[in-house]
């Protein structure tokens, strides 16, 4: 089986890989490069838990084959944080307590960044619509929905906490 | 756990129908991997072989030739559902693009790659062909264009030959005073019932009616025993005749009865979702301005 050389951008990190064709992404982050904070759950493109951002845009890390991350760049929930400065939808999560157990956090946030980055100011209809392949199975989405419209009226530059 | 498999890349449609003429059986097209992937994990299917067509430029994209939507097969659902020709010209299919499955499933998975795929349950194979749109399908030497309903032959089941590559979707326009709507309803992850229909209207009468019905059955189809019910009838007064659609609709589906539910529901679904239908595209031929 003919094996596949790509250079790939993790979290702003240059790799230089060698991968089967039938590795999945996950595989290729958690086991090669010891990104753990990608989860795997359902493992059928169902419960996002194993959101990662190809080129800034989710993908189900689970079922992408990690050839594809060919000469492109991935962002993980380890690559939002700099050093112990959380990022805005991380704060946002944290200060909502919109998580329990936890494990579908990192892709309820992957997910978060990348429709921020689509549409900086989204309706509460627009982030349901939009987090719908994310599913938490602790919390109900109540907290969630409220951390993710506050994370976005904080990096469009209002003021943190309106309307909470 | 997916098992190992060869992978080949090829630059044009020749090529790759040369790849999957040589590998035969033990071969097939790997576009989003969405549906392909899932089932080779699960173990369903093996491949010993795929072949990566979104190497082959101009594969993917959406073009407005005339009025006429293409649709490179290896388009993504995201892509449609964001294209700025695609809301504009065509917002019935947009709507629908945005709807499939879920948002990491639209980045990666192809328009062709769903409609090939054939799973019964999906939305767009049902939608498009209530504007009588076509398939171009070529292999090495040769092409030809079939209208979409007769892709499918059956679950999981195109009539496309081992070497032959569904390449552009082709979507004409409706035409003046039209409107096209899809609803869907299921509690699954998949949908269990899909209607579509495009309405046209001529001096307040019903110049011409398209329904087609998917998800329910083995394959989506259009549903012309249905149609004929509808067509000149005056617009004020399709209720009994859109009843009597609605229940040759649900009998023709060849509705199954499975996890999503019995055929008696589906059946009666489908006469639900019509009427719901019929009036979402007779609003939106009221709401957009007189061509």
């Amino acid at each position: 089986m003919k094996e596949i050389a790509m250079t790939v951008i993790v979290n702003g990190d240059k790799h230089d890989l060698t991968v089967p064709p039938h590795e999945t992404l996950i595989e290729c982050l958690r086991d090669r490069l010891g990104l753990l904070g990608v989860k795997k759950s359902c493992d059928v493109q169902v419960c996002g838990t194993c959101t990662v951002l190809l080129d800034d845009r989710p993908v189900s890390a689970c079922t992408v084959l990690a050839f594809e991350a060919r000469g492109r760049s991935v962002r993980t929930i380890e690559g939002l944080a700099r050093g112990d400065d959380l990022h805005p939808v991380q704060e946002a999560f944290v200060e909502h307590g919109a998580l329990q157990c936890g494990f579908c956090t990192p892709g309820m946030i992957m997910a978060t960044v990348a429709l921020i980055n689509e549409n900086p100011r989204p309706t509460a209809d627009e982030v349901k619509h939009y987090m719908r392949g994310n599913i938490c199975r602790c919390t109900g989405y109540k907290r969630i929905l409220e951390a993710i419209l506050d994370a976005s009226r904080r990096m469009s530059g209002a003021s943190a906490g309106n309307g909470r | 756990m997916l098992r190992p498999f060869e992978l080949s890349e090829p630059t044009s449609v020749a090529e790759a129908s040369e790849l999957l003429a040589r590998h035969g059986d033990a071969a097939r097209i790997y576009a989003g991997g969405t549906e392909l992937i899932l089932a080779m994990k699960e173990g369903l299917v093996h491949y010993e072989h795929l072949v990566n067509v979104k190497t082959i430029p101009g594969l993917a994209g959406v073009r407005l030739d005339a009025g006429t939507l293409r649709l490179g097969a290896a388009t993504s659902h995201r892509a449609l559902e964001r294209d700025p020709l695609v809301r504009q010209h065509f917002p019935a299919v947009a709507r629908m693009e945005a709807d499939v499955a879920n948002v990491r499933v639209r980045e990666v998975g192809t328009l062709g790659g769903n409609l090939c795929f054939a799973e019964p349950h999906a939305d767009p194979g049902t939608l498009l062909q209530v504007f009588d749109a076509t398939a171009r399908i070529e292999k090495k030497g040769s092409a030809r264009t079939i209208p979409l309903e007769g892709l499918f032959v059956g679950p999981f089941e195109t009539c496309l030959e081992g070497d032959e590559l569904l390449t552009e979707i082709v979507v004409p326009p409706l035409p003046s005073r039209s409107a096209a709507a899809y609803l869907k309803f299921g509690f699954l992850e998949r949908p269990s019932v899909g209607v579509a229909v495009a309405v046209t209207l001529d001096d307040g009468h019903v110049a011409d009616a398209r329904i087609a019905v998917g998800c329910v059955g083995p394959v989506p189809r259009r549903m012309r025993e249905a149609e004929a019910e509808l067509r000149g009838k005056p617009r004020t007064e399709t209720g009994a005749a859109l009843a009597t659609a609605g229940r040759i609709a649900g009998r023709a589906a060849d509705a199954i009865t499975d996890l999503h539910g019995s055929a008696e529901y589906k059946e009666h679904l489908v006469g639900v979702l019509l009427r719901r239908a019929w009036d979402q595209a007779l609003a939106a031929i009221d709401g957009s301005p007189r061509r």
